[in-house]
């Protein structure tokens, strides 16, 4: 289809620059084994930094599980997890990882073979029975880095057990890869890890702009780098690329959705399989989704991280994370996104994958009404099996809560 | 000032010409096959009925799920926003509707000016609709139009406990093989089809008066139910059905 001009102008140059880096990563991670390399299976929310200090290379099945979202694989993946026997209640990411080593499928060919796999609880307790079960699929050694929950505060004893677990992460990195862990190093990398955490979140902050120069599916697709690569240059190098097009687009007025009318917030995570469909059907109302929970939480604890100790620090700063807090903190942090990127109205996708995320919507939903008056909608589906998604009732829902937004009228823009 | 709304659902297409603020007639048929035929089959026959040409209508608006397949008509709205306006149009102090039909049941919250200003929708799933009565009134060989009416003979209701409509299904059936009364089970029916709706609509702030609309409004014994659990009188009239139709014919007369 031709474009026009606006649309090519709407389009990110860093776009593809994300692509390369991201080609290059799946490259080098699954050609490890020539380059000697070894490879590690980390959950989504780990902490990352002390294997990049170690030189290996992280591979998360969750940035994969989103591939196959998006590639539409996920149904059928999920299908042959089902047959083996895995509960079509099992998150979706879970079901079609499992499907795709057992058959060595899936996009770009299935993911390289772990070394080893480190599994962090602090987004959800599936990850656990999950990466046991790789574990002795792949016969290599597990690390459970355990962070218990934080309802309010992050107690002292929480402290200590989370500290001594990191001591024992090193002492396993060391026992696989054979070498000493390098504390000099470390500190560079958690420096870098910071630093990149801290240009994701002007990015993100750059969504407060009127009209918003990028949507939450843009953050969607540009996540896969903080996630996967955090604590390296490239990282840092590519977001201060990627700002600067933000501040481009907002100095020259690029808006993400043609006459932005209405602003949205999205809660959850992407529906993987239909980030294209959304986006038109929200661009349709004039609706831009300027900002959402999940990308946000890949930069929301970094305000616990001491630059100059980051290995004590993480501690805290991997325990409090976005899924691993009580249901009130979690409204406060919806609260605070509401007001600063100046919403209309918030979009939960409760998404019978993620009970973490999706537990307590509800409650959350009736506080932002109560204390923020915005309308709020809720649509059911799997981030990645597409079999649960139901078109008509999803679109009359949107259609629906838009009818309600523009009754209201949009809000009056105080905005930059 | 004519105005029509053609409400295409998922068994039954409905349409309603309104004058001036007064309602000439309405028409309710099946949808069948193809949705964009059944939109145009229902409105002629209503301007047929009313010996009124279809052109001399002015603004026509299209709901429900088959709304975008009429293509006459000038614009589609959902039809939550269509049974809100419809229930403010039929009774004005109405605050809370609650609408089940063929496919999906739905619960909104009107302001005194006739706004929607939050809803809720059902589930994937066809527990707590008109398609869940459908399949229970074929498993219990009842008319499901004598549904209602029979369950209120039920001295005893049974308990339904299945949220799924083939679960449930065969609960009815194991029901019916060990003699139960059929007054009993089809009661037990519109008491899970009732807290079904009402869990529902829980999540809003529900305030009274209640309206119920759509199909199942036509069944007596879920709207004892539903007054049951909600502890408030619920209202239906005689343009339940229709009712989301009308709404769309109240709002085509807004259109430029």
């Amino acid at each position: 289809m031709p474009q026009t001009d606006a649309e090519k102008k709407r389009k990110f140059r860093s776009a593809r620059r994300m692509r390369e880096i991201m080609t290059e990563y799946y490259i080098e991670a699954k050609t490890a084994d020539q380059t000697g390399k070894k490879v590690a299976w980390i959950t989504s929310g780990g902490p990352v930094e002390p294997l990049i200090a170690m030189d290996v290379i992280p591979v998360y099945p969750e940035n994969y599980g989103a591939m196959i979202g998006a590639s539409h694989m996920g149904g059928d993946l999920c299908a042959k997890a089902e047959a083996l026997g895995y509960s079509t209640d099992l998150c979706s990411y879970a079901r079609a990882d499992i499907a795709c080593a057992l058959e060595d499928g899936g996009p770009i060919g299935g993911l390289p073979k772990p070394d080893m796999l480190v599994c962090c609880n602090n987004i959800c307790g599936t990850v656990m029975k999950w990466y046991e079960i790789q574990a002795r699929l792949y016969d290599v050694p597990l690390f459970i880095f355990d962070t218990p929950f934080c309802h309010v505060d992050f107690a002292e004893e929480a402290r200590r057990y989370v500290r001594t677990q990191i001591d024992e992460y090193i002492g396993f990195l060391e026992g696989v890869c054979k070498k000493k862990f390098d504390f000099d190093r470390s500190m560079e990398v958690g420096r870098l890890s910071l630093k990149g955490q801290r240009l994701w979140q002007d990015v993100l902050d750059a969504a407060a702009y009127r009209p918003s120069p990028m949507t939450a599916f843009d953050a969607f697709f540009f996540l896969a780098l903080i996630v996967t690569l955090r604590g390296t240059d490239k990282v840092v190098d590519f977001y201060t690329e990627l700002l600067e097009e933000m501040k481009e687009r907002v100095s020259q007025g690029i808006s993400a959705v043609e006459n932005e009318r209405y602003r949205l917030l999205w809660d959850n995570l992407p529906v993987w399989y239909r980030l294209k469909w959304l986006s038109d059907t929200f661009a349709a109302h004039g609706a831009c989704l300027v900002a959402d929970t999940y990308t946000t939480a890949w930069c929301g604890s970094m305000k616990y991280i001491d630059e100059n100790n980051f290995i004590d620090s993480m501690a805290e700063a991997y325990t409090r994370i976005y899924l691993n807090i009580g249901v009130d903190e979690m409204a406060k942090t919806i609260f605070a996104m509401i007001d600063k990127y100046e919403v209309d109205g918030l979009v939960m996708h409760s998404n019978r994958s993620c009970k973490p995320y999706s537990f307590g919507q509800y409650d959350i939903m009736r506080m932002v009404q109560e204390k923020k008056g915005i309308p709020c909608m809720m649509l059911e589906s799997h981030m990645v099996d597409e079999r649960s998604f139901s078109e008509s009732q999803t679109l009359t829902r949107i259609d629906a809560f838009m009818e309600v937004i523009r009754q209201r009228g949009p809000r009056a823009g105080t905005a930059r | 000032m004519k105005t029509a709304g053609i409400d295409i659902g998922s068994i039954t297409a409905k349409a309603a010409i309104l004058e001036d603020g007064v309602i000439l007639g309405t028409r309710i048929g099946f949808t069948g096959y193809n949705a964009g035929v059944a939109g145009r089959k229902i409105f002629e026959e209503l301007t047929g009925e009313l010996g009124m040409e279809v052109s001399s209508i002015d603004r026509i608006v299209s709901t429900g799920y088959g709304r975008n397949s009429v293509e006459f008509a000038h614009k589609s709205m959902t039809e939550i926003i269509c049974h809100g306006a419809g229930a403010h149009f039929l009774d004005p102090e109405v605050r809370t509707v609650v609408d089940v039909g063929g496919q999906d049941s739905k619960a909104l919250i009107l302001d005194a000016s006739g706004k929607v200003t939050d809803f809720v929708m059902n589930d994937k799933c066809a527990a707590g609709t008109g398609r869940f009565l459908e399949v229970m009134a074929r498993a219990l060989e009842v008319n499901l139009d004598e549904f209602g009416e029979l369950s209120l003979h039920s001295e005893n209701p049974a308990k339904i406990s299945s949220i799924c409509t083939v679960f449930a299904e065969s609960e009815v059936i194991s029901l019916i093989s060990r003699g139960e009364q059929r007054e009993n089970i089809i009661a037990g029916i519109h008491d899970s089809v009732a807290s079904r709706v009402y869990a529902m609509a829980q999540r809003l702030a529900v305030d009274t008066p209640i309206m119920m609309t759509g199909g199942v409004a036509r069944n007596i014994g879920v709207v004892r139910a539903l007054e049951r659990r909600f502890g408030s009188p619920v209202e239906v009239n005689g343009y339940a059905q229709a009712n989301g139709a009308i709404g769309a014919a109240v709002l085509a007369c807004s259109l430029p």
